[in-house]
C-alpha cells in the first residue's frame, strides 16, 4: 500500500478535506510535507520524533494512518519552562541531554520552526541532537521565518492533508530570537544535507534535510 | 466502582469493572476488560493496562490500551502510550511516545511508493505562493 492508498481514508471522510481558513487559524499549502511523508513510509513503522506541542489529529495521522511510533518532545514547552525559572542560560546544556534516544533510532523529525525560538548555542545543541538521532537517509522536516515577526506566538502546526498544514498560534513566552540566512541553516545542519528548500510567501522556508548514509562534516 | 479523593494507594490495582480513579494511585493498575477513567482530582504514578483509558487528571507511567487511550482537555500523561486508538483533545499534555499498533494494514514498501519516489538527493530550491486555502 502506498502512501496516497493510505492517506485516501481520511480524504474521503466527511469533514477531512482541506479545513476551512480562518484569521486565527490560516490553512497554508505546504510543499515539503508531501516529500517528507514519502521519505517516512518507505520505511516499515517508521519512528518520527516531533518536536512540537501534541497535536491530538496529528498523532491520529502519523499513528493511525501510516503506522508510524511518534515520540513527542515538544521543546516549545522547555523553552517557555527555562524563561519562566529564569533558568534560559541553562538551556543549550538541558537540550544536550535532553534526548535518551539511541544514535540513529529516529526515521524522521518534525523540527518545525523551533529553530527560530532558540538562542544560537541552543540551535547548534539541538541540531546536534537531531543529527545523532536521525538514522541514515532519515529526513528532518524545519521551518525558518524570514521576516522578524514581533507578537510573542509559537504556531502548532496542524496537519490538513499533505500539502496543506494549519497554523494555530499560541501565547510563547519570548519570540523568535533570529532571523537565520541559508548558510548559517546550513552551517546549523552540518551534518545532513539538504533535500529540497521551498520558500513560501508567508514568509517561512520550508527546508527538508536528509542524512546522508556517510558523515558530510 | 470510585475510587474517592482522599483515597491513596500504593501497590497493585486488579479489577473487573470500570473504575474511576479520583485519588492517588502509585505502583500497577490492571483492568485488562474494563474501562478505566483518571478523573479530574486524579493522580496516577503507575503502569496502567486496561481495555480503554480515559485521562481528565494527571498520569506519570506507561499505558497501555487494548481499545483506546483519551487524553481530555486539562488531562495529562508522561509516559508511553500503547494503543490501536488514541484521541488527544486541544489543551491536553503529553509527553512520551505513541505506538498505535496498526493491524491488518501493511506498511508499503520501499517499492510500492512509485510516483511519490524519495526526493532528490540534489538540493533544489522552489519559490511558492501559498494561498489561504478556502473550503
Amino acid at each position: 500500500m502506498g502512501l496516497l492508498d493510505r492517506l485516501a481514508p481520511r480524504q474521503k471522510e466527511p469533514g477531512h478535506g482541506p479545513a476551512p481558513s480562518s484569521s486565527e487559524n490560516p490553512v497554508f499549502a505546504t510543499k515539503a510535507l508531501r516529500k517528507f511523508l514519502t521519505t517516512l513510509t518507505s520505511q516499515e513503522s517508521p519512528t518520527l520524533l516531533d518536536l512540537g506541542p501534541v497535536v491530538g489529529s496529528n498523532v491520529s495521522f502519523f499513528g493511525e494512518q501510516l503506522g508510524c511510533k511518534i515520540l513527542v518532545e515538544d521543546i516549545f514547552s522547555d523553552i517557555d519552562r527555562h524563561i519562566r525559572s529564569g533558568r534560559i542560560d541553562d538551556l543549550p546544556a538541558f537540550l544536550t541531554k535532553r534526548f535518551s534516544q539511541a544514535d540513529a533510532s529516529v526515521d524522521g523529525i518534525l523540527c518545525w520552526d523551533v529553530i527560530d525560538y532558540l538562542d544560537k548555542v541552543s540551535a547548534h545543541a539541538l541540531a546536534e541532537q537531531m543529527t545523532r538521532l536521525l538514522r541514515a537517509d532519515g529526513a528532518l522536516l524545519a521551518f525558518f521565518g524570514t521576516a522578524q515577526a514581533k507578537d510573542m506566538r509559537y504556531t502548532k502546526y496542524v496537519v490538513v492533508d499533505e500539502v496543506n498544514l494549519k497554523h494555530r498560534r499560541y501565547a510563547a513566552a519570548r519570540g523568535r530570537q533570529a532571523i537565520l540566512l541559508n548558510r548559517d541553516i546550513i552551517r546549523l545542519f552540518s551534518g545532513l544535507r539538504v533535500s529540497e528548500s521551498f520558500l513560501l510567501q508567508n514568509n517561512l522556508r520550508e527546508i527538508l534535510f536528509r542524512k546522508p548514509a556517510y558523515d558530510v562534516r | 466502582m470510585n475510587i474517592g479523593k482522599s483515597v491513596v494507594i500504593k501497590g497493585e490495582l486488579n479489577g473487573s469493572e470500570d473504575l474511576t480513579i479520583e485519588g492517588h494511585v502509585e505502583g500497577t493498575i490492571q483492568l485488562r476488560d474494563h474501562v478505566l477513567t483518571i478523573g479530574l482530582n486524579g493522580r496516577i504514578k503507575a503502569q496502567v493496562f486496561a481495555k480503554a483509558v480515559i485521562v481528565l487528571g494527571e498520569v506519570t507511567g506507561n499505558v497501555t490500551a487494548s481499545d483506546k487511550v483519551d487524553i481530555r482537555d486539562g488531562g495529562s500523561v508522561d509516559g508511553d502510550i500503547i494503543s490501536p486508538r488514541v484521541a488527544i483533545a486541544e489543551g491536553a499534555h503529553f509527553r512520551g511516545s505513541v505506538d498505535m499498533q496498526r493491524k491488518g494494514a501493511a506498511p508499503a514498501p520501499p517499492q510500492s511508493v512509485g510516483k511519490l519516489a524519495a526526493p532528490p538527493e540534489k538540493p533544489t530550491v522552489g519559490v511558492q505562493q501559498p494561498q489561504p486555502v478556502r473550503a
